[in-house]
Parts: C-alpha cells; sequence; structure tokens
C-alpha cells in the first residue's frame, strides 16, 4: 500500500472520518484533528512507517491537511 | 557602580502616550530602511537596548542586573544543550536542561508564598516570557528541527524589545525567519497598515475601556462587595464582570501595542486575542484567550504528555489520557500565574472544566441527530461559555481572597 492509502485508512480508522475528497483542507479547521487527534496520529505514523516524527512539526501550518501529512511522510522516510 | 542606572528615568513599557511618541520616533530610521529593503542591524540593536535600559532604569535597577543574570543562564543552559544534543540525545540530559532552565523562575515564583510576600531578587519584568522562549528552543533542538543559530540570532530571540515585558510568546524559527529576511514593500506597507489600526485599537482597548472598567468602576464595587460582606454578594457580581473585561481590555491592548511596534520592525508577531467573548466552547475559547500562551501550553506541555502517556500506555482509555492531561496542563498553568491558593484553584478548574467540556463534545457528536443546533443554541453556548470565564476570572482576580479571607 501507498503512503496515501495508509494515512486516509489511519484517519479513518481513528477519527472515523473520510478526507479523501478534502486532501488540502485544513484538518482542525474541519474538526478531524485537535492536539490529541494529532499524537494518535503520530504515534499510528511512527509505527507503520518506523519514522520519528519531530512533535514540533506538527504544528498547525505544516502538517495540517492530509496531503501535507503525506508529503511529510515521504519526506521523513528520504532524510 | 550602578549608580547611572538609578539616575535615569524609568519607562514602563507601553505605560502613557509619551512612550509611544519617544519609541515612534526612535523607530523612524528604521521604517525608513525597511521600506528601502534594508534591515539597520545595529541601529535597532541601539534602539532596543536603549528601551530596555528604560524599562528597568530608576528604582527598578536591581532588577536589570536579575535580567542580565538570567540572559547569562539561559545562554548557558541553550548552547550547553545545544553541544551536547550534536553528539547524543539522553532524555534526561533533556530534562535536566529543561529543569534547569525552569530554576530560576520557579524561584522567583515560590519566593512570595514562603516568605509572606517578599520579593525574589531573581526577579525581573518579563523573565516568564523569557523562559518560554527558552524552553521552547530547548524542545525544538530535543526534537532535531532546531540546530544551528548564532549567539546574535539568540540574544536578538531573547531580548526583542516590543515583546519583551509580557509577550505575545513568538517561536525562535518563525522569528529569526522573519528577522533575516526583509519582507517587500507591498508586504511591508500592508504591515505598518495593520500596525496603525491595532495601535488606535489598542489606545481604545487599554486607555478608554480598561480605565473604564478598571480604573472607574472597579474600586467601587469592590468596596461596596466589601461592606456587603458574606461569601457572594450583588456587589461581587459586578466585581466579576467589571475585572473581566478590564483583564481583557487592558492585556489585548499592551498586546496590541507589541504586535504594532512589532509590525513596524517588520517581525510578524503572533496575535495573542481573537474576540475571546465570542467562544462558543472552552476549547474554543482557549484557541482566542492569551492565544500565545496556550499554544505554547498546547504543543509544549498537553502535546508532549500526552506523547508520554499513550507511549508507555498508562492509560487503558484516551479520553481518561487527555482528561488527566487537561487538568496537569492548566494546573501547571496555574502555577505559573503564581503560588497562591486562587491561581491554582483557576488552573484546576479550567482543567476540569475543559474535561466536562470534551466530554459534552463527543456525547453531542455521537448524538447528533436527537440535539438541536440552531441559532439559537450557539447564541446560548457563547452566553454561558462566556459566564463560566467570568467565573473562572473572579477566581483568578484573588478578589475572593479579601472578601472571604481578609488579606487586604
Amino acid at each position: 500500500m501507498d503512503v496515501k492509502t495508509e494515512v486516509l485508512g489511519m484517519i479513518n480508522d481513528l477519527f472515523l472520518e473520510d478526507v479523501s475528497d478534502m486532501m488540502d483542507e485544513d484538518l482542525f479547521d474541519a474538526g478531524v484533528l485537535d492536539s490529541m487527534g494529532t499524537v494518535e496520529l503520530v504515534l499510528e505514523i511512527e509505527a507503520k512507517f518506523n519514522i520519528k516524527v519531530p512533535v514540533s512539526e506538527m504544528g498547525r501550518d505544516d502538517w495540517n491537511t492530509a496531503n501535507k501529512i503525506i508529503e511529510g511522510i515521504k519526506e521523513l522516510q528520504n532524510a | 557602580m550602578m549608580n547611572w542606572l538609578q539616575e535615569l528615568p524609568n519607562w514602563q513599557p507601553y505605560g502613557d502616550p509619551q512612550y509611544f511618541i519617544y519609541l515612534l520616533v526612535a523607530l523612524i530610521p528604521v521604517v525608513v530602511a525597511l521600506l528601502f529593503g534594508k534591515r539597520i542591524k545595529w541601529y535597532e540593536g541601539l534602539v532596543s537596548l536603549a528601551f530596555i535600559v528604560l524599562m528597568f532604569a530608576g528604582s527598578h535597577w536591581q532588577q536589570f542586573i536579575a535580567l542580565i543574570g538570567y540572559i547569562i543562564w539561559q545562554a548557558v543552559m541553550v548552547f550547553g544543550y545545544a553541544k551536547y544534543r550534536q553528539k547524543a540525545d539522553n532524555k534526561w540530559v533533556f530534562y535536566g536542561a529543561v529543569f534547569l532552565d525552569v530554576l530560576p523562575l520557579a524561584i522567583v515564583k515560590i519566593t512570595p508564598a514562603v516568605t509572606m510576600g517578599q520579593n525574589s531578587l531573581l526577579g525581573f519584568l518579563g523573565i516568564s516570557y523569557l523562559m518560554f522562549r527558552s524552553v521552547g528552543m530547548l524542545m525544538e533542538m530535543r526534537d532535531g528541527v532546531l540546530k544551528e543559530f548564532t549567539f546574535g540570532q539568540f540574544l536578538r530571540f531573547m531580548l526583542f524589545m516590543p515583546t519583551l515585558s509580557s509577550g505575545p510568546i513568538d517561536r525562535f524559527r518563525r522569528f529569526t525567519e522573519d528577522y533575516e529576511t526583509v519582507p517587500d514593500r507591498d508586504k511591508y506597507l500592508g504591515m505598518i497598515e495593520k500596525a496603525v489600526h491595532y495601535l488606535f485599537l489598542g489606545f481604545f482597548y487599554k486607555f478608554i475601556l480598561a480605565y473604564i472598567f478598571g480604573t472607574l468602576l472597579l474600586p467601587g464595587l469592590e468596596h461596596e462587595a466589601l461592606v456587603a460582606g458574606g461569601l457572594i454578594n450583588w456587589p461581587t457580581i459586578g466585581v466579576m464582570y467589571a475585572y473581566g473585561f478590564d483583564l481583557f481590555f487592558d492585556f489585548a491592548g499592551y498586546s496590541l501595542f507589541a504586535v504594532t511596534i512589532s509590525y513596524l520592525m517588520g517581525i510578524e508577531t503572533p496575535m495573542n486575542f481573537d474576540k475571546p467573548f465570542m467562544a462558543k466552547n472552552l476549547k474554543d475559547f482557549w484557541n482566542r484567550w492569551h492565544m500565545s500562551l496556550s499554544f505554547w501550553f498546547r504543543d509544549f506541555i498537553f502535546m508532549r504528555l500526552v506523547m508520554v502517556f499513550m507511549r508507555h500506555k498508562v492509560f487503558k482509555n484516551r479520553n481518561v489520557t487527555s482528561g488527566v492531561v487537561y487538568v496537569l496542563n492548566m494546573t501547571i498553568m496555574g502555577f505559573w500565574h503564581g503560588v497562591t491558593w486562587y491561581y491554582i484553584s483557576y488552573g484546576i478548574f479550567h482543567g476540569l472544566a475543559l474535561v466536562i467540556n470534551d466530554w459534552w463534545l463527543r456525547y453531542k457528536r455521537r448524538h447528533k441527530k436527537q440535539i438541536p443546533h440552531n441559532k439559537f443554541t450557539e447564541g446560548f453556548a457563547i452566553f454561558l461559555t462566556f459566564n463560566i470565564v467570568m467565573v473562572s476570572f473572579l477566581l483568578f482576580s484573588g478578589f475572593l481572597d479579601q472578601l472571604w479571607f481578609h488579606n487586604h
């Protein structure tokens, strides 16, 4: 499975929301993510992709849309 | 040796109209240079230094010594940890660095509580805000997102004059990027326009509205309430609203000034308030009230505690985790305000209220169909949130300490 499918699946499992039709929408504004949810998602991502996500990067400007999260993961995988 | 400092006048930041005139005149060269795409770093440094010295001059001169001592202490922590972090990443070293960084502030906060109101010699105006900035740097170094910076950048960030005394609390990487890139002319003109608007809004808030609530209304109401006595009385309700509005207009006014001066210096310091009394629930309120502080607590305390608890699976249930961390987070914030029963209970009050708020939001989500949602329920939610916040401010004000325990 590619990163996109994995991430969408995680969001679906954790927050019971399908965000596939709003890939560039701010997930905090949309009420999908909050601080608590962000940490849950980070822990899932770290376990699944075997990467370390710096919590400071989870700021609301950097990881606030599905597409940005996917980009961020790809960057960390290549780092 | 420090006679020269005692001889100088003391200028509290944004204290009176004259302060603005001197500061704005001093900033004219900075503004002109920025309009031509240049930043005269040495001149900015000089103006900042002069106004910081005047902030602590006269009878406050001891605070100036405390400030210098604290900056040296923090420089040792930040650069010491930066050097260590290049080679290793032991979590206990990180905790140790954060502990030592916070230690002087903790001493300053605890001293009055254990000495019947004596102030620590280590304290000075703005010490908390310096701590927030440097601890933020330590956290970002630990995460590996902040690696290289110079001593000059560190000093400029820590001692940024417009926000030195009471924030807003900026973040090192955001601030330094602003400082190192000069905004283009269109963008800078837009910032000046906003600055002018914020300046006048700030005048209206601080010198008119805060004056009405804090200076004209509040003392009379307090007097009546104390005369009436008892656990609670009508004038105390008046004190609650007058104090709440005074607190908001005074601090929001100050914050607007700090943002205004930052913008004129080409730095987009974050805003501190976003119509907090229009919040629909308490969570929403903390996204609108003293935002740079509540976001600092969210990013550096709430999220990190949640991370630790979840990683070690301390609680099975996610809602228990978030509830415990809400209470911890807000109680720490209460302690930061000061070690008194009313600040601490203010923190616990907000922690517990956030737990209830969170429970309600989950319940609402599960029963979307049964619970009506319209303009009326939204208006009621705003009304309820506003009043809960006002009750918490009455606690925060310390007035109940006078009313109940006669500590005048």
